[in-house]
């Protein structure tokens, strides 16, 4: 019932926003731009959906979709225990959008994890560093485009100089 | 003259490391922490250290081989991980399981349920000091995880569930074997509540010790035991049912306070209600198959047909070979599922070829450990082990 009347209601108020609503599966989905996530989930969460269970990413490389990138939020409302995906495109060129860190405090980790692998900006997250791959690492593995079996040989990785190699064996 | 004793003490900010190996973090994680003579100031939580790609991975398996990837996410219950991935995999290709395959899945959910909680209550007050707690709760855990072995032929990697089904039915006399156990689990939650329930030193340990407000539960996306150890009234065995769950009379266990203690009564008491659960299941067994009809394509085929027969045989290769076997639609299903630490959920997107597109973990570990920094600043260093036993972190989860 919510969910019905909020879909109604978002389409309403955002038309330009919102993309479309697609149905899979018994599961809603609401496709709008990554630009306009930050006011389209703050309207939702007005509306009753208080939880944001969980944040990730797609490649649409090979898949197809408005964008490259979709950013997907999964919210659920506590009170009537109805769920909405909502999907934000984001263009290859440049692949950022508002971070909602300000809404809820657990998308601070998740977007960072999304920006670990998928190499996403979010705009006004307090801390946007890597979180599962260290500081240093090149690339985001979780692109389509990323190899799945390794970048390079074995002994193309540079050896780390402990000291120990200096010592020439005396003679 | 001025005595010594009446200056205040001078300290230095301090900066200590803990872990990654470090015996009370439970895994490989960093917390760089920031001292104040015996106070936390700052925390900043360091993870990764376990990242294992097993996102990426699911890219190259196909459905049924992924399985075996989650038994790996969070190692002290796999079961539920087994059951979750199924499950997400089975809305995506819009299977029906038969009832007796569910009510097998809910009885093995809520064994791991209660070894997991056992094993998390056992290792805060091991933290602690409290020895003869964890011995006590991990002398039953061994009996439930020699249930599994009897199942499903191993004890730590299950890989129990297929795409449709699962992998065998029960054993005979699985059922006594349940029971005697589920007794002694009884008998071992009684002995840990009359250690520790009263016990002064525990209430010192763990009252008033990382409390969680229900409105920071709800802003960082806590879920399970630690969400109701705050007072948030949500299950998702009630409130969403899957897997047959809404056939089950259990209560859902809420304490109000949000601090280690509330969320060691909250597991004690979900160990409990999954015992309930487990003689209700074993009551109300259905007969039936445990696997969906191996004609329709959608899944393997029984185990015995393929030892014993050639037709078996070929039909298992045809379904096992690369880019052969099942398809499910273009599409995308997300199943959220109750698990011991929290909301467990698998995001699956199909472009229609017998690996899954992208799958995705929505791991409880992670996102309960994101308020670990917030939590631990102003308390002193000794009740780091206290909240951090109590989140429950399993670092295959958290890194993935």
């Amino acid at each position: 019932m919510l969910l019905e009347q909020t879909l109604a209601q978002i389409k309403e108020k955002f038309p330009d926003p919102v993309l479309e609503t697609t149905e899979f599966a018994g599961e809603q989905i609401l496709h709008v731009k990554g630009q306009d996530i930050l006011i389209v989930l703050a309207t939702l969460k007005a509306n009753g959906f208080n939880f944001l269970a969980d944040l990730t990413a797609i490649d649409n490389l090979t898949l197809g979709g408005y964008e490259r990138f979709a950013v997907s939020y999964h919210l659920l409302c506590h009170k009537t225990a109805e769920r909405l995906t909502v999907k934000a495109y984001v263009p290859e060129e440049k692949p950022s959008l508002p971070s909602v860190e300000s809404l809820w405090k657990t998308a601070d980790w998740q977007e960072r994890e999304v920006f670990d692998l998928f190499g996403i900006i979010f705009e006004g997250h307090p801390n946007l560093i890597r979180i599962m791959n260290p500081d240093d690492y090149e690339g985001h593995p979780l692109k389509k485009d990323y190899p799945r079996l390794g970048r390079k040989e074995r002994g193309d990785f540079p050896v780390i100089d402990r000291g120990i190699q200096k010592q020439k064996p005396s003679k | 003259m001025k005595h010594v004793i009446d200056q205040p003490l001078e300290t230095d900010r301090m900066v200590l490391n803990y872990g990654p190996h470090h015996p009370a973090t439970h895994g490989t994680l960093r917390i760089i922490m920031e001292l104040e003579g015996e106070t936390v100031t700052k925390v900043t939580p360091e993870i990764g250290f376990l990242h294992s790609g097993f996102e990426k991975l699911g890219e190259d398996l196909n459905f049924n081989q992924y399985i075996t990837i989650t038994d790996r996410m969070n190692y002290l219950s796999p079961l539920c991980n087994n059951v979750a991935y199924a499950l997400a995999a089975e809305k995506l290709m819009n299977l029906e399981v038969s009832k007796r395959t569910e009510y097998i899945r809910v009885l093995m959910c809520e064994l791991s349920r209660i070894a997991d909680h056992l094993l998390n209550v056992g290792m805060l007050a091991v933290d602690l000091g409290a020895m003869t707690a964890f011995l006590y709760g991990f002398r039953v855990r061994e009996d439930i995880y020699d249930l599994f072995e009897k199942a499903t032929g191993t004890r730590l990697t299950t890989s129990y569930t297929l795409v449709g089904g699962l992998m065998r039915d029960i054993p005979e006399g699985f059922e006594k074997a349940v029971l005697k156990v589920l007794d002694e689990v009884d008998k071992a939650a009684n002995d840990i509540e009359t250690l520790l329930n009263k016990n002064r030193i525990w209430h010192d340990r763990t009252k008033n010790i990382g409390i969680i407000s229900k409105e920071d539960a709800i802003s960082y996306g806590i879920s399970g035991p630690m969400a109701r150890a705050s007072g948030i009234d949500w299950d998702i065995r009630v409130n969403e049912p899957y897997s047959s769950y809404q056939d089950f009379d259990f209560d859902v266990a809420i304490a109000l306070n949000g601090d280690v203690f509330d969320r060691y009564l909250v597991r004690m008491e979900e160990i409990r209600q999954s015992i309930k659960i487990c003689r209700q299941s074993l009551d109300k067994m259905p007969t039936g198959e445990v696997i969906i009809d191996p004609n329709l394509g959608l899944s393997l085929p029984p185990k015995d047909e393929v030892y014993n027969s050639i037709e078996g045989l070929i039909y298992h290769f045809e379904i096992t070979m690369p880019h052969r076997g099942m398809t499910p639609p273009v599409g995308e299903a997300y199943v959220p599922t109750e698990s011991p630490n929290g909301e467990l959920g698998y995001y699956i997107v199909s472009d229609g070829k017998c690996t899954p597109y992208r799958v995705r973990t929505r791991p409880p570990s992670l996102i309960n450990y994101s308020i670990f920094s917030k939590l631990i600043e102003g308390h002193m260093l000794s009740d780091a082990p206290a909240i951090l036993g109590s989140l429950n972190i399993i670092a295959g989860e958290l890194d993935r």
